[in-house]
């Protein structure tokens, strides 16, 4: 209990004297002050609709449950071996964490390279700033929808590089099963560059001027003041962009089904997708299956790449 | 005179950033929703292959006419705003009740209360398992149901904000109530409540962002049992892409985008600066 007993009231921790009020036990003092019980609606409503459906997940996921029988019955580790054993399992891990890795680099690259270009507080930068803002506010389903028009191999996009190069020009964006999974990582990146870009701005503003000032005097170039100075100074806003990019496509599913659908050959079907897929046909067992395969892939996967990321703010 | 070419050069791009930035907003933003938008004015037999060009005559009125019958648009709005209101109500007062206390208590049991509590942010919810649960809880395919999943998904989110602008505000406020021998639940609501507004705004923002856009945990839930903007744009879709009725996708994909739109362009200084300041410390 020795944490408990380095808590006194931040007031007087200034001082010298110890405080003249005779000290309570603190512990019987947060009990008044600071009941427990406060606490107790957030943790009931997430152990009931968070945290025991994660246990179940660990259950459902060895059974055979599905909706084309009443009773459902343990099988053992056989949903796992049944998806290895067609290859959709590995394929659909490949397919989840390409997918994530391609919307990380492209969401902050697009995401920082905005916000480079609309750093000064101009009014005409402000205007424009709203504007990448758009999408971020969409559904993402009709996001999907709108690059699924535009992506069509008689769609604007071909048009238009039609018109430019003057040579017919009729690619199947979203039909081509090796770049397709890059093309669809570009849109989810464009839905939401514009939240990097405010989180990038904002970790712009933090940098004190007279540091580049300094710089400046010492004779460095923008250039070099940029990559010396502002990009170490950007890594808090680096690890919650990277960190969110990941999450946020990892469980991803709104883009992919509205543009793709999992297609072509389902080589974009994410995990989400085929949980989706799964569960409309009636295979609980095999979609709590996958279920279980992206709660463990994420966590696996998530801490680490925020430990990492923390540590090396703490370096740099 | 070694810096001459160098001061030219940033007043080069000094002139040229403005030029920059409005041509990189019309193409990468201008060219998609100006599809979105000429698009949902064309007849049907205009927008069978979705182009940039503009509709021989406009058919906005008409199109929004149809979605709005057949999209069943008010019975979703409804539906949405009958998720999306207690959600954020029911996260914000739990949520801040919770992180109060958890911010203040510096115990190891609240130390590991508050990893459990923020640990949601990463962990992907089970969501085909939970539709097993409510089953069982008599709540399958209920707006109630509904509102219970997204306040478990998204507690994890207002915890942890909340509890790092908490750890922010010094105590002695709440000693002087605490001294003039108010409750605790008093000091919650009369002291600390009203210096967590902006905090609060950052999570309602956000929280309506996800909840009012989602779909993937609204099929699971209440798919065909209860309509919600996304889900009636999936139908709608879903039935008007297999008839080349881009027109009206589109169409709804405006009337479903301007609430969110409208509240945004209101509020937009403090939107963005609840986004940036709750992100980067």
């Amino acid at each position: 209990m020795s944490t408990a007993q380095q808590t006194p009231v931040p007031v007087h921790s200034g001082t010298q004297t110890p405080a003249p009020v005779p000290r309570r036990p603190p512990g019987t003092a947060h009990r008044r002050t600071h009941p427990m019980w406060f606490i107790a609606p957030a943790l009931a409503i997430l152990g009931v609709f968070f945290f025991l459906p994660t246990l179940f997940n660990f259950v459902y996921a060895f059974t055979d449950w599905s909706s084309f029988k009443s009773d459902i019955n343990a099988v053992g580790i056989e949903n796992f071996t049944d998806l290895a054993a067609d290859g959709t399992l590995f394929s659909a891990l490949r397919i989840t964490v390409v997918y994530a890795v391609l919307v990380a680099v492209f969401q902050n690259a697009f995401g920082f390279a905005l916000a480079v270009l609309l750093e000064r507080d101009t009014r005409l930068n402000r205007v424009v700033r709203v504007f990448f803002l758009i999408p971020v506010l969409m559904s993402a389903l009709a996001v999907g929808y709108v690059f699924q028009a535009l992506l069509k191999p008689d769609g604007s996009l071909n048009q238009l590089i039609e018109a430019v190069t003057r040579h017919p020009f009729q690619y199947a964006w979203l039909g081509d099963t090796t770049w397709t999974i890059v093309v669809v990582a570009v849109i989810h990146a464009w839905k939401w560059m514009g939240l990097s870009m405010l989180i990038y701005l904002a970790g712009l503003k933090t940098i004190p001027e007279d540091l580049l000032e300094a710089a400046h005097i010492d004779g460095a170039s923008r250039w070099r003041a940029f990559w010396a100075i502002k990009s170490p100074l950007l890594a808090p806003a680096v690890t919650f962009n990277v960190a969110t990019a990941l999450l946020g496509s990892m469980n991803g599913f709104d883009i992919v089904q509205a543009t793709t659908g999992g297609g072509p050959a389902r080589t974009t079907e994410i995990l989400n997708i085929f949980i989706y897929r799964t569960f409309g046909q009636g295979l609980f067992a095999q979609a709590t299956t996958m279920s279980l395969v992206l709660f463990l892939l994420v966590a696996l996967m998530a801490f680490p790449v925020i430990r990492f990321l923390r540590k090396r703010e703490e370096i740099l | 005179m070694t810096t001459a070419p160098r001061l030219s050069d940033a007043r080069v791009w000094t002139r040229l950033q403005p030029f920059v930035a409005v041509l990189l907003g019309a193409i990468v933003i201008g060219i998609p929703l100006w599809l979105v938008v000429v698009t949902a004015g064309k007849s049907q037999g205009e927008a069978l292959a979705p182009n940039l060009a503009l509709p021989s005559q406009w058919h906005l009125w008409e199109n929004f006419a149809t979605v709005w019958t057949a999209g069943e648009i008010p019975a979703a709005f409804f539906g949405s705003l009958l998720v999306v209101v207690p959600t954020v109500a029911g996260v914000l007062v739990v949520g801040s009740l919770a992180s109060w206390v958890l911010a203040r208590r510096a115990t190891r049991l609240t130390a590991v209360l508050y990893a459990l509590a923020i640990s949601g942010i990463v962990l992907p919810p089970a969501v085909v398992t939970v539709v097993l649960l409510l089953r069982h809880l008599g709540l399958a395919g209920t707006a109630l149901g509904m509102i219970g999943v997204y306040t478990g998904i998204y507690l994890s989110t207002v915890i942890f904000f909340v509890t790092g602008f908490v750890r922010t505000i010094p105590v002695s406020l709440e000693e002087a109530a605490q001294i003039d021998g108010a409750g605790p639940f008093t000091v919650f609501r009369r002291v600390v409540l009203p210096m967590l507004r902006p905090v609060l705004a950052t999570a309602t923002i956000l929280i309506c962002l996800y909840v009012w856009n989602d779909v993937f945990y609204a099929f699971f839930v209440v798919g065909g049992r209860l309509d919600t903007l996304p889900l009636n744009l999936f139908r709608v879709a879903s039935a008007g892409l297999y008839l080349n009725n881009w027109h009206l996708v589109f169409a709804y994909v405006i009337l479903m985008s301007l609430p969110l739109v409208a509240v945004f362009v209101v509020a937009q200084r403090k939107i963005i600066s609840g986004i940036t300041s709750g992100a980067v410390k």
